[in-house]
């Protein structure tokens, strides 16, 4: 039983229909109406050309609230009730033809509550984050996350490093993009990577198969040489706990909108049952006299935890081997930390001639980003924009900008790796450098800071 | 290299990006014992450029130096010879995403034009996917053609030269999605629905005039299509550069002017020629638009069938 838009409903009976199928909700479960509801011909053609003698008395509808409510009671569909409200508008036949559908419009939305079930995708779940959840993705609008899809040549076969703080989601968009070929290590702060908007997607198992995963705070020793599996980043038990949670809170909405959830939690449900019998098994051939004695079974929770934790050195050993091949396709960061930091550190791990994009809901901290990366250099064509999105009413003789635009969708930072200079890396090289270029260029590069 | 792999070294064949420097770039296709002129000096291919690591520093002749990148869909786009106007990776990333474009996806396009979107869409439908371009202009189909051997892409792709309006893609009931990018897109609805898989689809209509959406949109309505959508994307660039904004003399006192709270002349700023240190001045960094920007290149229209 999940509950959207003030409505609760029962999934059982939208089972078996194609996506894109419309639902109209009855009392409890799920009804399936036709695909096309046969348009309201009562398009009685009468309709005033002009509002110069329509007064607003309040006096218009003659249905008081209370008429409204006892149809609504009566269980009586929501299109009747449409069409009563029309009958008893006395200004209704007054008013322009585009009033009218107006009018009707507005009341079907209110009493026709219809409900389309849609297969999850990038453009669906990022619009709905957008929408409903903008906090949890810092802003990213759904056609910034296009432009860094695209500036990242996010594609089959790529060996990407992805950092987000975006629940998941451009992890998600980039795994679609790549159809689980190719690998993706995702960095990530504190205890776990969270991944809530990715289990949106319904991905098959194998597209987690090259999904590796790497503690940021691990970077720094990986990058010096000293970096060992000895330290843990804390507890993982309360992190997956945390990240099962937050996984539940937003199924919810989720389920509401797309009813995608069927796929992803029995897809987890089923891995936490493939990993409990296994270890159950484990358990059983190591001794079965352990299971009498409490303080035996502590015992074993321990030696349990300590095999999880040998399993995850063993995969943290591993992501760390593919980033110190310092081979990476592209970077993508969209996080809620300053950029300048992460991007210093993580285009180590990038092969030159590759993309990278960064994502800042803030536009100073890049103009930072961007001052810093010159002076490391080792990047080119660095470009820094923003895409502006309009939308617009199509009708026929109505067509205009809608009257409400995203006031900001973030900024994106991008450029292209190349070979950096070696023995030149520190600034103070950065300056002969500079004296080496032609003539014209040094031109340009005064030309920039002036 | 291909522009749907990348690889780590330059070959003999390769179309390789050269990058003269901020904005200024071009193609160039590498082959053993050819010379490529620069302003700064000859690129001999067979010594500068085979068995070079892409993204590598290549000094020219003259002293100067310039990098050598691997081709990108992005950057093919911005070099890629005009043979008509062409769609740019902004409006190619929303349409990308609109069509819900991945791999193993089956897409329709029509016209090829010059092959900037068609680019785009081969590289995310790959490896398993597969691009049907129709282009009614048989010297552009032609060049295309031999631009996606060139690429080492043509196994995914079919161009057709034929009229998508009159003959539709060539192709019934495969297709994820289909892109229009034609005078009267109205006319080739009905071919698109065709295309696109019975259990559905998106389509997505480019189109510069709002009466072109307004047809086209009508058309799409009665063909049955859904979740009508018309959007427009605008970029907006920013360079980034340092300010230098003068504090007016009041004609206060020394000591006045360094309670204002201003960080005015620190020691950092010396050298600035934006820097008056003796009249005091305020520097901070900012992003500022560019002159001119582009401010329309056409209404993108979508839909779903199902």
């Amino acid at each position: 039983k999940i509950i959207f838009e003030k409505q609760w409903f029962y999934l059982d009976n939208a089972i078996g229909h194609v996506y894109g199928t419309t639902f109209e909700v009855t009392s409890g479960g799920n009804l399936q109406p036709k695909q096309e509801v046969e348009e309201t011909n009562t398009e009685t053609k009468e309709a005033g050309t002009d509002n110069r003698n329509i007064v607003d008395d309040g006096k218009s509808q003659k249905l008081t609230h209370d008429d409204i409510k006892a149809l609504k009671d009566k269980g009586i569909k929501g299109q009747e009730i449409v069409q009563q409200l029309i009958e008893n508008s006395t200004t209704f036949r007054d008013k322009t033809e585009f009033a009218q559908d107006k009018y009707i419009k507005k009341k079907k939305k209110k009493y026709e509550a219809l409900i389309t079930i849609v297969k999850p995708s990038t453009r669906i779940l990022s619009t709905m984050y957008y929408a409903r959840e903008p906090g949890k993705i810092n802003h990213l609008r759904y056609d910034t996350l296009a432009q860094m899809l695209t500036l990242g040549n996010v594609r089959a076969g790529n060996k990407m490093i992805v950092m987000e703080t975006c629940a998941g989601l451009v992890l998600g968009a980039v795994m679609e993009r790549m159809g689980g070929y190719g690998s993706i290590i995702q960095m990530y702060p504190g205890g776990g990577p969270v991944r809530a908007a990715t289990s949106c997607f319904g991905f098959p198992k194998a597209f987690f198969d090259n999904l590796h995963e790497f503690p940021l705070s691990k970077v720094g020793s990986l990058l010096s040489g000293t970096f060992s599996t000895e330290t843990l980043p804390s507890e993982p038990e309360d992190n997956v706990l945390a990240e099962e949670a937050s996984n539940g809170l937003t199924d919810e909405k989720q389920t509401s909108l797309q009813g995608t959830e069927e796929e992803s939690t029995t897809e987890a449900a089923m891995e936490i049952n493939q990993t409990e019998e296994q270890e159950t098994m484990d358990i059983n051939a190591e001794d079965v006299e352990l299971k009498e004695n409490k303080e035996k079974e502590n015992k074993e929770n321990v030696r349990e935890k300590q095999r999880k934790q040998w399993e995850r050195r063993k995969k943290l050993l591993e992501t760390a081997a593919l980033l110190r091949e310092k081979n990476a396709d592209g970077l993508i960061v969209a996080s809620k930390f300053h950029p300048t930091p992460l991007l210093l550190a993580l285009l180590e791990f990038v092969a030159p001639s590759r993309p990278f994009v960064v994502y800042c809901q803030y536009e100073e901290p890049l103009l930072e980003c961007y001052t810093k990366l010159r002076e490391r250099g080792g990047v080119i064509n660095l470009k820094l924009s923003e895409t502006w999105l309009r939308n617009y009413q199509v009708l026929p003789d109505r067509s205009h900008p809608k009257l409400t635009m995203s006031g900001g969708g973030g900024y994106l930072l991008s450029g292209i790796t190349v070979v950096l200079d070696k023995g030149k890396s520190d600034s103070s090289n950065s300056e002969a450098l500079k004296m080496e270029e032609p003539s014209s260029k040094r031109c340009k590069v005064q030309d920039l800071h002036c | 290299m291909s522009f749907v792999e990348y690889g780590d070294t330059i070959k003999d064949g390769d179309t390789a990006i050269v990058f003269l420097g901020h904005d200024s770039m071009f193609p160039v296709k590498v082959q053993h014992g050819n010379v490529t002129q620069t302003k700064y000096g000859v690129i001999r291919h067979s010594t500068d450029l085979i068995g070079k690591k892409y993204g590598s520093k290549v000094t020219c002749s003259k002293g100067g130096w310039v990098f050598i990148l691997h081709p990108t869909p992005e950057l093919w786009t911005m070099n890629l010879p005009h043979r008509t106007q062409i769609l740019y990776s902004t409006d190619i990333s929303i349409i990308t995403m609109m069509l819900e474009l991945k791999p193993g996806s089956i897409v329709c396009e029509s016209g090829t034009g010059s092959g900037s979107l068609s680019h785009a869409l081969i590289r995310t439908v790959a490896p398993t996917g597969h691009l049907y371009t129709v282009e009614f202009h048989q010297q552009r189909a032609e060049k295309a053609r031999e631009e996606f051997r060139e690429h080492g892409v043509e196994h995914l792709v079919t161009v057709t030269n034929q009229d998508v309006c009159k003959n539709g893609f060539g192709v019934s009931n495969i297709a994820d999605a289909v892109f229009l990018d034609i005078p009267s897109p109205w006319e080739a609805i009905g071919h698109a629905t065709s295309a696109l898989k019975a259990e559905g689809g998106r389509i997505c209509s480019f189109s510069p005039c709002i009466e072109q959406v307004q047809r086209t949109c009508l058309v799409m309505e009665e063909h049955g299509f859904t979740e009508l959508n018309t959007l427009e994307i605008l970029l907006r660039v920013y360079n980034v550069r340092t300010i230098s904004l003068q504090i007016p003399d009041l004609g206060k006192t020394a000591e006045d002017n360094s309670s204002t709270g201003f960080d005015s002349s620190n020691p950092s700023n010396q050298g600035s020629p934006c820097a008056n240190l003796q009249q005091g001045a305020v520097q901070f960094k900012s992003g500022v638009p560019l002159r001119e920007m582009v401010g329309h290149t056409g209404y993108l229209t979508f839909a779903t069938k199902s």
